[in-house]
C-alpha cells in the first residue's frame, strides 16, 4: 500500500513571527519546524505500513528549506520525500496551493493520502479538502482513529456533534486529528538513516503545474492591509504567592464581572 | 556565632560512577562512528569542520573512519538552542578555522567589528567612564551571537560531511577497558516517574574510535569524565552566572560597554564580584547582560534580579527607552582559569575542548576563539592519531593536543590571567589593584599564587539584598516566569525530573538556591521542624544554566530536545 | 450583490453560527439567501425566515441525509449556479470548513478563513481576520467572484427579525466520488444540563485538575459565579466530564463574558472554541503553558489552592 503524507513546515512558535512589511505576507526566514499535526499523520502512516506492508511518501510544497521537516518523517520512517519548490509559488493562496499539490498527489499515485488537521500559521488551514475535490477522491476529516483495510478506510472522526464513524474505499484523503495517535521519537539509527533516503526536489513545471495556475496569478485572494489589532487592554500574570485569589476577585469586581 | 551554613555540606544524591558504563546495546545495534563530538557549541562545530576539511583531503583515512567520519550530538532542538554569550569574539580563531575559504569565513552572521568601547564603574546615581584595563582591549574584534553562529557553522559541518544529531542528550560515557569508547545517548519518552511512556525511546550506544567532549559548562560527561580519569585540575572549577536579554531600541548603541560596581557590592564580606555588558548588535538591538561569580555569600543574591536592577540606573534606562526585551536567557561560565583545567586535555580515547576544558578566559571575557581554535586542535589530535595508524584508546594518545593547548597562544593568554579571578576574592579596590598589577606585568605580579574556594563552600548570610530588587513592572523589568517563557522553554511537563539536589537542607540553602535560579526551578517548603526544609523543585522551567552544580547540586540532561530554544542570544 | 449564507443544522436546528453570519450578510446589504441541504429539511429551511432569510435555496434529498461535506460541495456548486451568487459565506465548523474548501477548488474560487470581521470598503468585501497569535489584524480580498468567506465560529450573533421565507428547490448532479465516502454511524449529541453555549459565566477544566475528581473545583467556582462547567477534549477523552461540555475545536464553541480556565495549557484546539470570550481568566501551575499569551488575568499556580479561595472569596463578595 503506498500512502502519501503532506507535510508543512511552519515558522517555530518560538521564533519572532512576523509579517515582511514588503509583501504582506508572512515572513518564512525564521526557523522551521514540522506541523505537529503533520507528525501525527506520518506516526499514522508508518503503522499503516507496518501493518500492511508498502511505502510511505512524505511530500511538502515550500521553499528549499522545507527539506529540513521532511528529514525528520524520514527519520521516523518514511520512506522517500518529494519537495515541490518554486519561487513561483510564492504566493500562493489555498487555490493554487490546493492544484499544485493535487498535481504532486496524482504524480504519486498513493492509495492513501493523508493531512495534518491543524496548521498553526496563516494557511492551510483547510487545504485536505480542496485537495480531495480535485483528486476527486473520497475524503473524511478530522479522524481520531482510522481503520484501514486492503479497499478500504473507516475513520471515527470528532464533530462538534460527538464521533461520526465514516468509511470510504481506497483511494482516499483523510485529515487525522492530534487526538489519533502519540507520534514515536526518530531512534538515532533512524536520523542518520534518513540522510541516505531518496528525497526529491521538483519545480512546478516537474509536476505539470502551468505558470498562471501558481503563485500571485494562481491565487484568487489577497491581503490588502495589516493593522494592530484592537487593544485587548493590559494582559495581567502575577505568581500565587497566597493573595492571588484575592487580586482576582478585586479585579473581576473591578471589571463588574461578579 | 552561628555555625556557618555551606551548601557543599548537603550534596545532591548522585556519584559521577553512575555516568560511566560500558556498552550494553549488542554490537550490532551500536551506532558506529569515527569520530564522536559531543556538543554543538563552537568548540564542537570547529572540530567537526576541521575533520570534515581534513577528511576531504585525506579520503584514504576517511575509509578507516567507517560509513559515518564524524557525528555530532546537541542535546537543544538544533545547534543553537542552548548557547549564550555576551558576544564580543576575537576572529582570529575562524580565520584560521576557516584558512582558503573566504566564502565559508565571510558567511559567519555578525554584528560588525567593535565600532568604539567604553568601560564605566557604576553607583546607584552615576556612571564614571574609566579607562579600560589591558584585558578589555576589543579593537578589530567582532559582535556575534553565539546561538546565530553556531547555526551557521552547523551548517558548515553537515556541508562538511558531520552528521548532526540534535535533540540527543549525551548521558553515559562509555567506557571499556579503561578507554573512552563513545557515549550512550538519553532515553525519550519516560513518564515522571521515570516509567516508560507509549513512545519510549531508549537510548542507543554511540561507539566512536575518538571521543571529542565539546560540552561547554558544567558538562555533564565532562565532570564525571574528569572524575574518573583523575584529571581534575590543580584548584576546584568554579563558575560565574549570566543572565542575558536582547533589546529592539530606536536608538543605536555606537560602542560596547562594560559595567563594574553597582548593583555589585564592593566589600570582600560579600564577594560579589561582577559586572555587566551591553553590546549593540547591528542599529535596531542591544545585547545586555549580568555575571557574577558564583562564590557570593548572600542567598538572597539573584542574578536575574540584578540584572533588573540593573536596568533602572539612568544610564542603562537611557539605552533601552522605547524598547522592548526580545529574547532572555541565562548561562554560567567556567571561570576557573588557568589553575583549574583538566591535568590533562586527553585521555585514552577522550580529548576535552572548549570550555569543558576549562578554557575561559574571564579576565578578557574571551571564551569563544578559546573554543574554537581548541576545537581545530582536537580535530588535527584525532585525525592525526588515526592517519598515522596508532591506537587512540592508548596512554598518552593524545599528550601531543594537550601540549599544543597549554604551550599555544591559549595557554599563554590563560597563564598570565590565571590569577586575576582569585584576587578579586579581597574585594574590588584590592582586587582591582592586583588585576592591574597582574595585567601590566603578563602575570609575573603578585608572585603569591591564589585557590579557589569551591563555589558550594560559600558560607551563606543575609542581608535582606532582596528588598532592594525591583518590582518587575512588565516593560523594563521582568519576572522570572516571563523570562523563563522568553526563552522558549519546551521542557515536556511530564519528563523524570533532571535535577540532583539534596530533598532535605536548612532553610538557608533552599532559599539561596531559589533566589540563585534563574528560572524559579527551587522552592524552599515548609519547616519541618528540624531546622531543615524540603526543596521543592519544578524541572521543566529549567534552562540548563548549570548554577546548581556549582553551588550544591548536579544538573543532568534532561530529555534531547527539552530547555530553551535561543535563537539571538 | 448576491450572498448565500450556508446553514448548516442538527437534529432539526439550524446552528447558532449560520444564523449570525446569516445577520451579517445582511447588515451587508444586497440580496441575501440562505442554504439549506440535508434530507426532509423543508421546515429547517422554513426557520430560517425568523432570522432574516427571505429566500432559502434547499437541496433535499437522501443523498445529503448525513452530514458529510462533499455532496454538500456539488449541491452548493448548483445552488451558486442557479442564483448567480457572488458570494459564499459560511460559519465555521468542522462540517462547514471541509465544504467551503471543497468548494473553493470545484469553483476555483478565493477562499478566505477565520475572519472575525466582513466589511464593505468601497464597495468591496474585505475580511478581517487575526493572523499571527492574534497579534496582527490581516485585511484580506478576493479577486475573483464567487468569494467564500469562511467566518470564525461565535464571531457574529443572530438577529430574530421574525419574517417568513421563500423556497427554492435546487436539483443536483452528484459527482461519482462525492458519495463514496458513507456514514456508518452518526454521532448523537449527549445533552445533559443547560448549554454552555448560552452561558455568561463558563468555568472550564483541563488536565491540570489532575483526576476527574478535580471538577469538583470546578463546579464549586461555577456555582458561586453562578456559571456553567465546560471541559477540555483532553479530560472529555479520558471520561472526566461528559462530552457536551467539550469546547475546542472539536467540541463547542463558546463565548461568555467571562472565563475562567482551570489547569487549561491554551493549545489551539482548544483555544478556538473560547478565544472570543469576553474575558479570559487562566489557572495553571505551568509558566510557560500558551494560555498566558492571551488570557486577559494569568495566576501561575496550585489551582487546588486558588479555585477553592476564589470560590469562598466570590461567595462572599456576591452575599
Amino acid at each position: 500500500m503506498k500512502v502519501a503524507v503532506c507535510v508543512k513546515q511552519v515558522p517555530d512558535a518560538t521564533s519572532a513571527r512576523r509579517i515582511d512589511a514588503s509583501t504582506n505576507r508572512l515572513d518564512r526566514s525564521g526557523e522551521g519546524a514540522i506541523n505537529a499535526t503533520d507528525i501525527n499523520a506520518v506516526e499514522e502512516a508508518l503503522r499503516i505500513k507496518e501493518a500492511h506492508g508498502g511505502e510511505v511518501v512524505v511530500v511538502s510544497f515550500g521553499p528549499a528549506r522545507a527539506l529540513d521537516s521532511l528529514r525528520k518523517a524520514l527519520a521516523m520512517g518514511a520512506d522517500r520525500a518529494l519537495l515541490v519548490s518554486d519561487e513561483a509559488a510564492a504566493g500562493s493562496d489555498l487555490v493554487a496551493t490546493s492544484y499544485a499539490i493535487a498535481k504532486a498527489l496524482e504524480r504519486e499515485g498513493a492509495d492513501l493520502v493523508l493531512f495534518g488537521q491543524q496548521s498553526s500559521d496563516s494557511d492551510g488551514a483547510v487545504l485536505w479538502s480542496a485537495v480531495a475535490d480535485r483528486l476527486r477522491r473520497p475524503l473524511i476529516s478530522q479522524v481520531a482513529d482510522l481503520g484501514v483495510d486492503g479497499s478500504s478506510v473507516t475513520g471515527k472522526r470528532q464533530t462538534e456533534f460527538g464521533y461520526d464513524v465514516i468509511s470510504a474505499p481506497l483511494p482516499a484523503v483523510v485529515a487525522v486529528s492530534d487526538a489519533i495517535n502519540e507520534p514515536r521519537y526518530p531512534s538515532l539509527k533512524g536520523i542518520m538513516g534518513a540522510k541516505s533516503k531518496p528525497a526529491e526536489t521538483v519545480s512546478l513545471a516537474d509536476i505539470g503545474v502551468e505558470s498562471e495556475r501558481a503563485g500571485t496569478s494562481g491565487s484568487r485572494t489577497t491581503v490588502l492591509a495589516l493593522s494592530p489589532p484592537p487593544s485587548k487592554g493590559d494582559q495581567i500574570k502575577i505568581e500565587d504567592d497566597g493573595s492571588a485569589a484575592e487580586k482576582l476577585v478585586d479585579w473581576l469586581a473591578e471589571k463588574k464581572l461578579l | 556565632m552561628a555555625s556557618e551554613i555551606r551548601a557543599a555540606d548537603y550534596p545532591p544524591p548522585f556519584s559521577s560512577a553512575e555516568v560511566i558504563a560500558a556498552p550494553t546495546d549488542a554490537p550490532d545495534e551500536r551506532i558506529e562512528v569515527g569520530v564522536l563530538v559531543v556538543g554543538g557549541g563552537p568548540a564542537g562545530l570547529a572540530c567537526a569542520i576541521r575533520l570534515g576539511q581534513l577528511i576531504e583531503a585525506d579520503p584514504a583515512v576517511a575509509e578507516r573512519l567507517g560509513d559515518v567520519p564524524v557525528a555530532l550530538v546537541d542535546k537543544g532542538k538544533q545547534p543553537g538552542s542552548h548557547l549564550l554569550s555576551g558576544a564580543v569574539m576575537n576572529p582570529r580563531a575562524v580565520r584560521r578555522l576557516f584558512k582558503g575559504r573566504p566564502e565559508q569565513l565571510e558567511g559567519i552572521p555578525t554584528y560588525g567589528e567593535v565600532p568604539g568601547e567604553g568601560v564605566y564603574l557604576l553607583t546607584r546615581k552615576r556612571a564614571l567612564r574609566i579607562p579600560p584595563p589591558p584585558t578589555l582591549r576589543n579593537h578589530g574584534n567582532w559582535i556575534i551571537s553565539i546561538s546565530q553562529m553556531c547555526r551557521y557553522l552547523a551548517e558548515q559541518a553537515e556541508a562538511g560531511g558531520t552528521f548532526v544529531l540534535p535533540e540527543t542528550a549525551a548521558d553515559r560515557l562509555l567506557v571499556d577497558h579503561g578507554r573512552v569508547v563513545g557515549i550512550r545517548s538519553g532515553d525519550k519518552g519516560r513518564g515522571k516517574e521515570g516509567e516508560p511512556l507509549g513512545n519510549f525511546e531508549p537510548g542507543a550506544d554511540i561507539v566512536a574510535k575518538v571521543t571529542v567532549l565539546a560540552e561547554g559548562t558544567a558538562g555533564h560527561l565532562t565532570g564525571a569524565a574528569l572524575d574518573h580519569f583523575g584529571l581534575n585540575g590543580r584548584e576546584p572549577q568554579i563558575w560565574e552566572l549570566g543572565v542575558k536579554e536582547v533589546w529592539r531600541v530606536p536608538k543605536p548603541l555606537r560602542k560596547i560597554v562594560h559595567t563594574m560596581g553597582w548593583p555589585l557590592r564592593k566589600s570582600a564580606r560579600y564577594r560579589e564580584f561582577g559586572g555587566s555588558w551591553l553590546y549593540p548588535m547591528g542599529d535596531d538591538m542591544v545585547s545586555l547582560g549580568f555575571v557574577v561569580g558564583l562564590d557570593y555569600r548572600d542567598l538572597e543574591l539573584s542574578a536575574h534580579d540584578l540584572l533588573q536592577e540593573f536596568k533602572t540606573h539612568s544610564f542603562v534606562r537611557a539605552i533601552l527607552d522605547g524598547g522592548e526585551r526580545v529574547a532572555w536567557g541565562a548561562k554560567t561560565i567556567t571561570s576557573g582559569g588557568w589553575h583549574a583545567m583538566p591535568r590533562s586535555l586527553g585521555a585514552p580515547g577522550l580529548l576535552l575542548a572548549g570550555e569543558s576544558a576549562g578554557l575561559v578566559d574571564l579576565a578578557r571575557l574571551k571564551g569563544v576563539h578559546y573554543a574554537i581554535e581548541s576545537g581545530r586542535l582536537a580535530a588535527e589530535a584525532a585525525f592525526g592519531s588515526l592517519q598515522r595508524g596508532e591506537n587512540p584508546g592508548r596512554i598518552g594518545a593524545f599528550d601531543g593536543y594537550d601540549a599544543e593547548v597549554r604551550n599555544g597562544y591559549l595557554g599563554k593568554s590563560l597563564h598570565e590571567v590565571r590569577n586575576m579571578r582569585q584576587a578579586f576574592e579581597k574585594g574590588f579596590f584590592v582586587g582591582g589593584g592586583l588585576a592591574s598589577a597582574m595585567t601590566v606585568t603578563k602575570g609575573k605580579l603578585p608572585p603569591k599564587e591564589f585557590h579557589n574556594e569551591p563555589n558550594a563552600a560559600a558560607p551563606l548570610l543575609r542581608t535582606d539584598r532582596a528588598a532592594k530588587y525591583p518590582a518587575p513592572d512588565g516593560v523594563l523589568t521582568f519576572d522570572k516566569l516571563s523570562s523563563v517563557f522568553a526563552a522558549g522553554n519546551r521542557t515536556r511537563d511530564d519528563q523524570p525530573n533532571h535535577v540532583r539536589v539534596e530533598q532535605r537542607v536548612p532553610r538557608d540553602v533552599a532559599e539561596m538556591w531559589a533566589w540563585m535560579c534563574p528560572a524559579q526551578v527551587y522552592e524552599a517548603g515548609e519547616d519541618n521542624g528540624d531546622g531543615t526544609v524540603d526543596v521543592k523543585v519544578t524541572p521543566s522551567n529549567c534552562v540548563q544554566c548549570g548554577a546548581i552544580t556549582a553551588r550544591g547540586g548536579r544538573l543532568t540532561p534532561p530529555e534531547g530536545g527539552s530547555g530553551p530554544e535561543y535563537t539571538q542570544t | 450583490m448576491t450572498t448565500l449564507v450556508f446553514l448548516e443544522h442538527n437534529g432539526g436546528v439550524i446552528q447558532k453560527g449560520g444564523l449570525g453570519v446569516l445577520a451579517k450578510a445582511l447588515a451587508l446589504g444586497g440580496d441575501v439567501a440562505g442554504v439549506v441541504v440535508g434530507h426532509g429539511v423543508a421546515d429547517v429551511a422554513a426557520s430560517a425566515g425568523a432570522f432574516g432569510a427571505g429566500t432559502v435555496y434547499v437541496v433535499d434529498a437522501p443523498a445529503f441525509e448525513a452530514p458529510l461535506p462533499q455532496p454538500r460541495v456539488d449541491a452548493l456548486e448548483a445552488v451558486v449556479a442557479a442564483s448567480g451568487a457572488e458570494n459564499v459565506f459560511f460559519a465555521a465548523s468542522v462540517l462547514s470548513a471541509d465544504v467551503a474548501a471543497g468548494l473553493s477548488a470545484r469553483l476555483d474560487a478565493g477562499i478566505n478563513w477565520d475572519l472575525t470581521d466582513l466589511v464593505l470598503d468601497g464597495g468591496q468585501l474585505v475580511g478581517k481576520r487575526p493572523a499571527l497569535g492574534d497579534t496582527v489584524l490581516v485585511d484580506v480580498g478576493w479577486t475573483t467572484t464567487p468569494r467564500i468567506a469562511l467566518v470564525r465560529s461565535g464571531a457574529f450573533e443572530p438577529v430574530e427579525t421574525g419574517g417568513s421565507t421563500t423556497v427554492h428547490d435546487v436539483a443536483v448532479t452528484l459527482q461519482d466520488f462525492s458519495t463514496a465516502a458513507q456514514m456508518v454511524e452518526q454521532a448523537h449529541e449527549q445533552a445533559s444540563g443547560p448549554s454552555i453555549e448560552d452561558a455568561d459565566v463558563i468555568v472550564a477544566g483541563g488536565r491540570g485538575l489532575g483526576t476527574a475528581d478535580g471538577f469538583k473545583l470546578a463546579e464549586e467556582l461555577a456555582a458561586a459565579l453562578g456559571g456553567a462547567v465546560a471541559a477540555t477534549r483532553a479530560v472529555v477523552d479520558a471520561g472526566w466530564y461528559p462530552y457536551s461540555t467539550q469546547v475546542g475545536q472539536t467540541g463547542k464553541s463558546v463565548s461568555p463574558k467571562l472565563y475562567i480556565a482551570l489547569g487549561i495549557s491554551g493549545a489551539i484546539q482548544h483555544k478556538v472554541g473560547m478565544q472570543n470570550s469576553g474575558v479570559i481568566v487562566a489557572i495553571n501551575k505551568d509558566p510557560n503553558a500558551p494560555i498566558f499569551d492571551f488570557a486577559d488575568f494569568g495566576v501561575v499556580g496550585d489551582l487546588n489552592q486558588v479555585a477553592p479561595k476564589l470560590a469562598e472569596l466570590v461567595r462572599a463578595r456576591k452575599a
